[in-house]
């Protein structure tokens, strides 16, 4: 069944927000989960974290960066424009609970992941700080949306174009360090984002014993625990990251197999973006694949 | 068009029946075959089908159709067969059957129907597989359904979820008994495992869809992209959405993994993932935006159905060799003798009573080969199958680039996890008494989900008797509050 999209705008340079209409998937939706969307018929199914459900206007909000061949075709579409299935909402949700200081750390597009987190850690009353990264300025997103709901966004960028100059977790390191004097001890802390970025985080947090959960991206085809090809070694055990997840003890999770496991497609993801970029392009707004993330 | 004449007009004696020889199945050349996804057996032409049904004793025991889980009326539509009345067989066909075009190629008739059949005893048994594929295929070409139309209409409504083979059977089965029926289905396209598992080349797509369609004609309505579990639970269906019944037939769609070292390298594949790939995401086709690694030297773990459509995958996708491992005998496997047949012309290499030990990769993580053991077979076990057991020192190396683990699945706990109310057995199995419902009222289940990872028409058996059993129940209950 088609589904419209309602909304489309881009948030940074080859990221693009949409709303569409999904009126099943916010029927049971909480944080963390996602849908599977195919974009067009016979076109490829991709899974995509849920950023903001709307249960009263049956919606739901997906923030698409234009890496492979789908998410480009994907951020072509404007408002009105129709995806061919919108599948969910899949993985388990977040478990939240009031733990006292929670800070959330998104990198890139994985920020979309951590907003609805943002809301449902302030609904049970914690203390919600954000860090939210990207390479420079146009790349960090939601940082009204969050500062809307947190009590402190601290945006960090690469090139230092805004706010804090450095990496995520430098800015993590910090947040812990102050937050040990005015008696706000960071309980926990949720991440998504690249790879290597939540393995950083997970070594930060791990010698101070804080209780850190990543939520994983791996290669993914139905979503609902058929294929397994999402499988990720935690804690030595294999977990279907679709069906057990997509949250893990960051402490526990192999991140080396994962980023490993990631690459599969490389040569395929090359030769098929290759193909739709000699497609006429209709990504007005988007940068040059030159800009765009390995 | 009117009927063909009859021809037997002439009636046969048994003595010129049992002189008629089994007619082969006419199959696609095992060496072109073997680099293409078109259709293996090409389907007995109208007059050897005549000629085969002609071999048919019509006795008077009717053993076939004990043989049969969906309980077709063989001898009949054998019977109009051999007297030219293609009409005639498709009524009684379609009559007991939704899905005779795909059971007449996937079933495993040799195990059921054909190997109780009375001429069999004396030569080989009458084709009846290959005689239900034809008629199924002569309804289709000519555009006629003969699905009977629902002699009365009924107010409930029954959910059904998963359109898979149990799934696909029950809602026509209750559809023509006049029920309003939904089916649920998670992926995007109908079938289960009719689509993402067995492969164009053993069933076309083709005919998976216009066996579905017929299902919408007769009113049947389904839903895809719908996970019940996540999207609806259980609850919903009865409380929120207007259904009276449920018939869960989600399958055991969870793959299993041999579980040693190097099963994360990549170009390591469950079998779910590997066909799910090639068949419904079309990966086979270049031009598909789903990837699949082209294996040029494939090694396939397993000596099932699922293991012989994964190796002979490989083989078309141009693996080669393409190996089966499998850690006993050729009598042990449980796969089709037409499978293995047709994987052996194809060139697919079997290593028999050969183990899997482990994955070896490179220093970037591809898949490089497979290091095995040779097995003999020791005492027989508790099954009464004589177990494998290992050669000391006789470890040895397959290179290969793509490995598919094709070992079985278990239950997809997705459903069962937020409908707590469900009694389950110990592997996650849903528990039915002898109608098929679960421990919760109007809540049936078949199919794999209830008896583990078996076969597509032992799932479309569940599908009808349960249907049967629903209609009853529901019955009972409209007569209890009327």
């Amino acid at each position: 069944m088609p589904h419209r999209i309602l909304q489309a705008d881009w948030l940074a340079p080859e990221v693009k927000r949409f709303v569409i209409e999904a009126p099943h998937v916010v029927r049971h939706v909480g944080p963390g989960q996602f849908v599977i969307v195919r974009v067009v018929p016979d076109g490829e199914r991709i899974p995509l974290t849920i950023a903001h459900p709307d249960r009263a206007a049956g919606t739901v909000t997906l923030i698409v960066q234009a890496v492979g061949a789908t998410t480009r075709r994907f951020c072509a579409m404007q408002a009105g424009d129709t995806v061919a299935d919108v599948c969910g909402p899949l993985g388990k949700p977040t478990e939240i609970e009031n733990v006292g200081h929670a800070v959330i750390v998104g990198g890139g597009v994985g920020t979309a992941v951590i907003f609805p987190q943002a809301g449902a850690l302030k609904a049970h009353g914690n203390i919600v700080s954000a860090i939210i990264g990207g390479r420079s300025k146009p790349y960090v997103i939601l940082e009204k949306e969050l500062s809307e709901v947190c009590d402190a966004v601290y945006p960090c960028t690469d090139d230092g174009s805004h706010g804090f100059h450095g990496f995520v977790t430098d800015r993590l390191r910090k947040l812990i360090d102050d937050s040990h004097s005015p008696g706000q001890p960071v309980k926990l802390v949720l991440c998504a984002g690249p790879v290597p970025m939540m393995r950083a985080v997970a070594e930060l947090t791990r010698p101070m014993g804080i209780h850190t959960v990543a939520s994983l991206n791996p290669i993914m085809v139905d979503g609902t625990g058929m294929c397994g090809g999402c499988r990720i070694q935690v804690d030595g055990k294999m977990n279907f990251a679709c069906v057990d997840g997509p949250e893990f003890d960051a402490h526990a999770v192999d991140f080396r197999e994962l980023s490993d496991r990631l690459t599969a497609y490389r040569p395929a993801e090359h030769a098929a973006r290759e193909r739709v970029s000699a497609e006429p392009c209709r990504i007005s707004g988007c940068v040059e694949t030159a800009a765009s993330k390995p | 068009m009117p009927d063909p004449t009859p021809l037997s007009v002439v009636k046969l004696k048994p003595a010129e029946r049992m002189k008629i020889p089994r007619q082969p199945m006419p199959a696609r050349d095992a060496h072109i075959r073997a680099h293409e996804f078109g259709e293996v057996n090409l389907g007995l032409p109208e007059l050897l089908a005549v000629e085969e049904a002609k071999r048919c004793l019509e006795c008077k025991d009717r053993r076939c159709v004990n043989g049969c889980p969906v309980q077709i009326d063989i001898p009949s539509f054998v019977a109009a067969l051999a007297a030219g009345d293609f009409p005639g067989a498709a009524r009684v066909l379609f009559r007991d059957n939704a899905l005779p075009g795909i059971s007449g190629r996937v079933c495993p008739q040799e195990k059921q129907c054909e190997s109780l059949c009375i001429r069999g005893k004396k030569g080989e048994p009458v084709a009846i597989g290959y005689l239900e594929r034809f008629v199924a295929d002569w309804a289709r070409e000519h555009s006629a359904n003969y699905a009977a139309a629902p002699a009365e209409r009924r107010a409930e409504k029954i959910a059904i979820v998963g359109a898979g083979p149990a799934g696909l059977t029950a809602a026509g089965e209750l559809a023509r008994k006049g029920y309003d029926v939904t089916i649920f289905e998670a992926l995007h396209e109908p079938g289960g495992v009719l689509v993402y598992g067995i492969p164009e080349f053993r069933l076309p797509k083709a005919i998976v869809r216009q066996e579905v369609d017929s299902l919408k004609d007769m009113g049947v309505k389904i839903e895809c992209n719908v996970v019940i579990g996540r999207t609806y639970t259980i609850a919903d269906l009865l409380n929120d959405e207007g259904f009276t019944a449920v018939f869960i037939a989600n399958g055991a769609g969870l793959p299993m993994f041999l579980n040693i070292p190097g099963e994360n390298f990549k170009g390591v594949y469950s079998a779910n993932e590997f066909l799910t790939r090639v068949n419904l995401m079309k990966a086979y086709n270049p031009d598909s935006e789903t990837p699949v690694l082209r294996p040029r030297q494939a090694v396939v773990v397993g000596g099932g159905n699922v293991a012989m459509d994964s190796v002979r995958t490989a083989r078309r996708l141009g693996a080669d060799p393409a190996t089966l491992v499998y850690r006993r005998s050729r009598d042990e496997m449980p796969a089709r003798l037409e499978e293995v047949h047709h994987a052996e012309e194809e060139g697919i290499v079997f290593q028999l009573l050969t183990n899997p030990l482990e994955i070896l990769g490179d220093d970037k993580g591809w898949v490089r080969a497979m290091k095995c053991q040779r097995m003999e077979l020791g005492e027989p076990d508790a099954s009464g199958r004589r177990s494998p057991v290992p050669i000391a020192g006789s470890e040895f190396e397959i290179p290969c680039d793509v490995v598919v683990e094709a070992i079985g699945t278990r239950a997809n706990p997705l459903l069962t996890q937020t409908t707590p109310d469900l009694k389950l057995d110990r592997r996650g199995n849903i528990i039915v008494d002898e109608s098929g419902m679960t421990s919760k009222p109007g809540v049936f289940a078949g199919g794999d989900i209830v008896r583990g990872a078996a076969t597509v028409i032992l799932a479309m058996g569940d599908g009808k008797k349960t249907a049967a059993a629903m209609d009853a129940w529901l019955r009972a209950r409209s007569g209890a509050t009327a």
